[in-house]
């Protein structure tokens, strides 16, 4: 009641890139990312503290990752990994005031500085990089 | 007095103008949450030039169909910071905003996000001045210019073009309309006045830079923005407020004196 007397957005509108150029766009995968990679975390260590309860164990759970599916999440992973650390140094340093262009008079069509090139090219870089790091990473896994 | 007479277009130089449509269905969301009643959309054709704006749309509905549509308007020239709305799903001004820059036969109006709606298209900016006032949007300083043994306070056109471009904001709100933090974070101080506090910080007449640092330096402060950049992308004015929330936070990381 309260959420919709305010009128406010909510995770819906948080969540959707769709509306506000590739910004907006790198926002949403790196929030996205950050949670896939904390996610991947958790089943990570749940993964290898099997190793615990001795090599039976250890060997079930390898059975049940070293599949195709298991495969293609990691691929996922490096891909998360890769774009969350690339973009995530871009935004550190934005953060700091590095990158976001210079005050100045704005002139029509008041094009904003702080969304200047450099940032979008680091975006695309990013992506980029995920995408390669993510092929590479498939073709060791599913190489053999 | 003189009166200027303006020839009438005929009707073959108007679709020349225009190229486009005559014709356009504009859809307004209406709703009074004080009532209780829900929201839902009213549609309306409009007959549009090529410099319709949409604010002149909605006029057009107030004067022909309708004048209970409820919408917040003054000086119909990006100026005032009234007439923000979402046009077809983003936030924009109405007077700034021609329908035929919108590519689409069909117009759909609604309340900005993140604002309690008063009625229809308006909406409340308690939060909104209230977040801009605790910036202390004015020169902080001991002495004053205004005494008659004092100086005026000399800025070079560098000092002025610090802070310049932030000063132009209008306090329309389209900002935090497009803010992703603003959507789920009810206690965020959002774009609007983290940008007016680091335009009081930039000018070297103030000296109130550590009071305001100290107001932002917050759990719902500056650290909530994430440099999505929404905020400069729907700034009608070139104020960039992402850019200013960055200035800002330099200062606050040990980036910037």
């Amino acid at each position: 009641m309260a959420e919709r007397l305010s009128n406010r957005e909510g995770i819906k509108g948080m969540a959707n890139p769709t509306r506000y150029g590739i910004e907006r766009v790198a926002y949403w995968l790196q929030r996205l990312t950050g949670l896939g990679l904390l996610a991947y975390l958790i089943g990570h260590i749940y993964e290898t503290s099997t190793i615990v309860n001795g090599k039976i164990a250890w060997d079930k759970m390898l059975e049940f990752t070293q599949t195709p599916q298991g495969h293609i999440f990691l691929t996922l992973v490096i891909g998360m990994c890769v774009f969350h650390t690339v973009n995530g140094v871009r935004v550190m340093l934005g953060h700091g005031g590095i990158g976001v262009g210079k005050p100045g008079q704005p002139e029509y069509p008041y094009k904003a500085a702080s969304l200047n090139y450099k940032q979008r090219l680091c975006i695309w870089v990013s992506i980029a990089l995920a995408a390669l790091a993510m092929m590479y990473g498939a073709s060791v896994l599913f190489g053999d | 007095m003189a009166v200027v007479a303006v020839p009438k277009p005929s009707e073959e130089s108007k679709t020349k103008i225009t190229g486009q449509p005559n014709t356009i269905t504009l859809r307004i969301s209406r709703s009074n949450p004080s009532e209780g009643q829900e929201a839902a959309f009213s549609e309306f054709q409009i007959p549009v030039q090529k410099w319709t704006t949409v604010l002149e749309a909605i006029l057009y509905v107030k004067q022909n169909f309708d004048h209970s549509v409820a919408v917040r308007y003054s000086c119909r020239q990006a100026s005032c910071g009234s007439c923000g709305m979402k046009i077809n799903g983003k936030p924009a001004l109405a007077c700034y905003t021609k329908i035929s820059e919108l590519n689409s036969n069909v117009v759909t109006v609604e309340p900005m996000n993140n604002f309690p709606i008063i009625r229809d298209l308006a909406v409340d900016f308690k939060q909104l001045i209230s977040n801009h006032k605790k910036m202390k949007p004015f020169i902080i300083r001991e002495d004053s210019e205004v005494t008659p043994e004092s100086k005026e306070f000399i800025q070079t056109p560098q000092d002025l073009e610090k802070y310049l471009q932030f000063s132009y904001c209008i306090k329309c709100g389209l900002c935090n309309s497009a803010c992703p933090t603003m959507a789920t974070d009810t206690s965020f101080i959002g774009p609007q006045g983290l940008a007016q506090a680091y335009r009081y910080v930039a000018d070297n007449r103030d000296k109130g830079k550590d009071e305001r640092l100290k107001i932002v330096d917050d759990s719902h402060g500056i650290w909530r923005c994430h440099f999505a950049g929404s905020c400069s992308q729907v700034c009608p004015k070139g104020v960039d407020p992402a850019m200013a929330i960055q200035l800002l936070r330099g200062y606050l990381l040990g980036f910037r004196k």
